[in-house]
């Protein structure tokens, strides 16, 4: 599992930091819808990996916080993920207004010279 | 009690009077007088209910709790001396105000000008009685703003601006200086409380750090008092308006230079190293400022180096140290302000009724406006040291402690020679003031007709000289009480005796202010006739100009300098800056990863499960797909990215994170939708982009791929090597245990967002509103490309039959009364599924938000569902026919969620807890059952209302711009027709 998941990661990372150098402002969008992706699931794989352990608490009586999925890196991820909707919209808002203004898609703002 | 509030008042009324005074109309130069006089004035009534209790060496300090549990107070205290340059600011401040009223004209704009006035006398005030040194200095860098401000007033004129930004940055960086000198003192002393600092100075004096200490503070100090080689600032302010040069460029703000270095004699000086630098630096300037005035031709220019000079003075006597040096030195703080403000007023006058600053022009003012030329004619005497006038006193006591008292160095046994010479240059300067001025023919070409000025602009000044006349006969009766109470505060117990008196016995010093007088009328003399046609400095010292250094440094440091590492090192190109930001970002991770090799993992294969394996098989092709297509087929790579964030959040879901899982489903519909929106607008990629198969294009794809696949193979391993190793102790383990006992709540995820880190959540949600409000406020002024204005073709290509006669008129009348038209019947079917759908949408969401504190869901994942389901009827037919059915308005949802939290957060405060506490309890509603009502609950909902208005409010603002660049088309096409009929 853990493998596997820290491949995922590397790979959704490695996807992510190509797009975001690339030239097209699409392809950086993109690219860094996901690189959100692979450093949200890697600050919730700082929580470990558990299986079908919610962090739904009894309520009331002893609670043993090993039964449990860590709760603060779910915490954290679930506000990552609507900051980075936040910031995808602001950016794709961003770049549309970019293209309106230059006429072009590339990230300069006008097309290298060849 | 009552002194203490007193001080309070003296600091914030000229701020309090400083944001009155820009409130008023632009031409209310009555209303500002009485405003900024009434401040003054204030200041002055407060000032002398406070004389009795600092008058024998005692403070009045008031000390205010700001941040108790770091020891950080803030600390007003006064004591003689402060209370004497107290009195300097609100006396000549109230005569500055009446003056300038006279002095602006009705076209300049006077709330700014009362404003930063008022603003400047507040700093100065806050300087003064700041009992931390690091407060002071904030105040002190706050004086050099507003003199920045007030410099450049008349900012159309370049030498304003010019004048204004050397005076910044002169004085700005010599408070820096200060700030790095205050900061070490205070580690020295271990307080930054002034009295802990005054109380040190055997400690700071032997302590390793003093030499720094010493430098740094000097160069502050210096730097506002205008020492030479920093004295440039002040010639060049004299752009400012008159008034502003009486108050802050010869009263105030360039005192506190020296006010400072009498205040920290008894800590910094005393030593060699003082001495020298200090009264060095001091007869440097007195010289060469006595000097340079000489051959000034402006008047206001005159006065400037005469300042310096005068300055010079000061700062020489400081440097000696000596009791009787201080005392000369602060009675020459006052003796100056006095004369000098006089005659700063006197020149403004003469600039203002004559049109002209230029001796070389002016000529016989005695016949046009003989009141004014009498008492700048005494005020000028006493600046030259005449006797029986205010100057010529604390002259004496200068002379008298350099010819007096010895240290056995060879500037010591100079200083008299040194004194007399400064003194010969001061005399001439003085009489070449009054008799170019006021004596000779009148003169003719004057711009204006010379008369005198209004009465009460001469007021001021006529107070000033009968002050220069009246502690120039009795000085002790006038003054004895004000400078023995300042003595008192600086000296203490050490304070020497001292007389007052005028006649002291035909001794050294009156020999040699007499020698003084009459060398220097015969310097006049002689040097008169040259002085007319001479340049405006001596002729080697225009060669060493600190001026000239200064703009060769501003000019390499903001432009050369700066330009060549721009050229180095700058790049306009974003991939470039990407790169080096990537590049870094890994290397730094690097360099931190190399301790942790001993962690690397044990077992490769732990609980290996292949359907897990075969869903990320998926999900990476999925993320390289949408890598390699992202240029070309946009809309392949916008779904398999869909795909990838699919498979994330069945990650979630598989590794017990319900509450992600959910969210992340809901956030995946909402971007897709918004991305998809989006392409309409970027440019169509039918055809190959060119040069993108040359040899660079390749070479920096592959060179990206290197960098790519090395942060990828580096997160991974990180990744990989800190979940094979089992947790220590995390905060996790409290969150667990009492999210229940304490945020009455058993989804552990929920209470933290909403109850234990809410203040976190509520900073988040306002993020969330101010994106969205961003993106709607660049939206609508957005200009899509001309070749998007079109009708995309997923619009245009599907060919419908003509339609019949009576077809067409169905057609007109649908359009006219906006019902649905023949387009949104081809979307008929899933409108009608997307319409019934959308209450039990707003159902789930009810669900997924009112179980959220005890179950998988919550604010976030209810917001987005409910604002799915409204996206969905946006989908379902046309923009118009929705909005005339349901009225929705973000921008409220927004507002009102963010008061509902701040306000639930409030709440708590009404009950004596700290912000933002929840309660916890549970209600029972007839057939859903058991529902939680915390406190948190309400607090959710502001963060429901948020979400909802947020992400509408952004897909809103995109998908309106259809309806706009519509609006557009028809517009371009009317265009067209009317010029075809033509």
């Amino acid at each position: 599992m853990e493998l596997v998941l820290s491949v995922s990661i590397g790979v959704l990372v490695a996807s992510g930091v190509w797009l975001t150098l690339r030239p097209r402002t699409f392809q950086v969008i993109i690219g860094l819808c996901l690189l959100s992706y692979g450093v949200n699931l890697f600050i919730f794989a700082m929580g470990r990996l558990v299986e079908g352990a919610a962090p739904i608490m009894p309520k009331g009586g002893f609670v043993d916080p090993d039964v449990y999925a860590d709760p603060v890196p779910q915490a954290l991820v679930l506000t990552a993920i609507v900051i980075s909707f936040a910031t995808t919209a602001l950016f794709l808002v961003v770049i549309m207004a970019s293209r309106g203004l230059t006429g072009t898609d590339h990230v300069d703002g006008s097309e290298r010279n060849p | 009690m009552l002194a203490e509030t007193l001080i309070l008042l003296l600091v914030v009324l000229p701020f309090l009077g400083a944001i009155a005074a820009t409130t008023m109309p632009v031409s209310a130069r009555n209303g500002e007088v009485v405003l900024g006089g009434g401040v003054m004035l204030a200041g002055l009534v407060a000032l002398a209910a406070l004389f009795d209790q600092v008058s024998d060496g005692r403070v009045v300090s008031r000390t205010i709790e700001w941040v108790p549990s770091i020891g950080l107070d803030l600390t007003l205290r006064v004591d003689g001396f402060a209370w004497l340059m107290l009195l300097l600011v609100f006396g000549i401040g109230f005569l500055v105000v009446i003056y300038a009223r006279y002095y602006l004209s009705p076209a300049d704009p006077v709330p700014r000008f009362y404003g930063f006035l008022l603003a400047f006398a507040g700093a100065m005030v806050a300087m003064l009685i700041s009992g931390n040194i690091l407060v002071m200095v904030v105040f002190w860098e706050l004086t050099s703003v507003f003199s920045f401000l007030l410099i450049g007033y008349w900012h159309q004129s370049a030498g304003a601006r010019d004048g204004a930004r050397t005076a910044l940055i002169v004085t700005g960086t010599g408070g820096m200086a200060l700030l790095a000198a205050m900061i070490l003192l205070g580690q020295v002393v271990g307080s930054y409380r002034l009295d802990d600092v005054l109380a040190a100075g055997d400690i700071v004096r032997a302590h390793e750090w003093y030499p720094w200490i010493l430098g740094l503070f000097l160069l502050g100090a210096f730097t506002k008092s205008a020492q030479v080689p920093f004295h440039f600032w002040l010639p060049n302010a004299m752009a400012a308006p008159t008034p502003v040069s009486a108050y802050l460029h010869s009263a105030t703000m360039v005192k506190a230079g020296v006010y400072l270095l009498v205040r920290f004699s008894p800590v910094l000086g005393g030593t060699p190293a003082w001495f020298w630098i200090v009264a060095g630096t001091g007869m440097a300037t007195l010289i060469l400022g006595a000097l340079i005035a000489l051959y000034r031709n402006d008047l206001k220019g005159l006065l400037a180096y005469s300042t310096i000079s005068h300055l010079g003075l000061i700062t020489a006597l400081a440097g000696i140290g000596s009791g009787g040096a201080i005392v000369a030195a602060i009675f020459h703080i006052l003796n100056h302000a006095v004369f000098k403000a006089s005659l700063f007023m006197a020149a403004g006058i003469i600039d203002h009724e004559t049109g002209t600053r230029d001796m070389r022009r002016l000529s016989g003012l005695r016949h046009s406006m003989p009141r004014t030329s009498a008492l700048a004619i005494v005020a000028a005497a006493a600046m030259g040291g005449v006797p029986l006038l205010n100057g010529f006193l604390s002259k004496e006591m200068f002379f008298a402690e350099a010819a007096d008292w010895h240290n056995g160095t060879w500037l010591d046994t100079a200083l008299p020679y040194l004194a007399t010479l400064a003194s010969i240059f001061s005399i001439a300067y003085s009489l070449r003031f009054i008799v170019q001025v006021f004596f000779g023919p009148p003169a003719t070409d004057l711009p204006k007709e010379p008369h005198e000025p209004a009465a009460w602009m001469r007021r001021p000044v006529e107070l000033l000289v009968l002050l220069v006349l009246l502690v120039g006969f009795w000085p002790a009766a006038m003054i004895g009480a004000v400078l023995q109470s300042g003595v008192l505060a600086v000296l203490g117990v050490d304070a020497p005796y001292y007389s007052l008196a005028l006649w002291h016995g035909f001794n050294t010093p009156l020999k040699m202010s007499l020698t003084a007088l009459a060398l220097g009328t015969v310097l006049y003399l002689i040097a008169a006739p040259r002085l007319q046609r001479a340049n405006e400095a001596p002729a080697f010292l225009e060669r060493l100009s600190a001026q000239a250094l200064f703009d060769r440094l501003m000019l390499l440091l903001t432009r050369k300098w700066s330009l060549r590492l721009y050229r180095r090192f700058g790049t306009r190109h974003l991939q470039v800056q990407m790169r080096l930001v990537v590049l870094l970002v890994a290397a730094g991770a690097a360099a931190t990863l190399i301790d942790a090799t001993r962690m690397w993992p044990r077992g490769l294969f732990q609980n290996f499960d292949i359907t897990f394996a075969l869903m990320w098989l998926a999900g990476c092709g999925c993320a390289i797909g949408a890598a390699v297509q992202a240029k070309y087929h946009r809309f392949a790579a916008l779904a398999l990215l869909g795909g990838a964030g699919l498979v994330t959040a069945a990650t979630f879901a598989w590794f017990s994170a319900p509450d992600l899982a959910v969210t992340q489903l809901m956030v995946e519909v909402v971007t897709t939708v918004l991305l998809l929106l989006g392409l309409r607008w970027l440019p169509k990629r039918s055809q190959e982009i060119a040069g993108d198969r040359s040899y660079q294009a390749r070479a920096r794809r592959a060179q990206d791929l290197v960098i790519a696949s090395v942060c990828g193979v580096g997160v991974a391993s990180l990744a990989f090597a800190v979940m094979t190793v089992a947790p220590g102790l995390t905060i996790g383990d409290w969150f667990r245990r009492n999210a229940y006992a304490e945020g009455g709540g058993t989804n552990a995820v929920n209470v933290i967002l909403v109850d234990f880190r809410a203040f976190d959540t509520l900073g988040e949600i306002t993020v969330l509103g101010i994106v969205a409000l961003t993106c709607y406020a660049l939206l609508r002024r957005f200009r899509p490309a001309p070749e998007s204005v079109a009708l995309p073709s997923q619009q245009t290509f599907v060919e419908l039959p003509p339609l019949s006669a009576a077809e067409a008129e169905c057609e007109a009348e649908a359009k006219a009364s906006k019902e649905p038209t023949r387009h949104d019947v081809m979307m008929a079917i899933p409108s009608v599924i997307m319409q019934w759908m959308f209450p039990v949408a707003i159902a789930m969401s009810a669900y997924l938000f009112l179980r959220g504190h005890d179950l998988p869901g919550g604010g976030f994942a209810a917001g987005v569902a409910f604002a799915i389901a409204l996206l969905l009827q946006y989908l379902a037919t046309n923009v118009r026919w929705i909005e005339s059915r349901i009225t929705i308005l973000p921008v409220r949802w927004i507002g009102a969620g963010l008061l509902f939290a701040v306000g639930t957060g409030a709440g708590s405060l009404l009950f004596g807890y700290p912000f933002l506490t929840a309660h916890a309890q549970y209600v029972t509603i007839p057939l859903i059952g058991q529902v939680p009502a915390a406190t948190a609950l309400l607090f959710d909902l502001g963060v429901f209302a948020v979400v909802v208005g947020a992400t509408v409010l952004i897909q809103i603002a995109i998908a309106h711009q259809s309806l706009r660049s519509a609006r557009l088309r028809a517009r371009d096409e009317a265009e067209a027709l009317s010029q075809e009929e033509r």
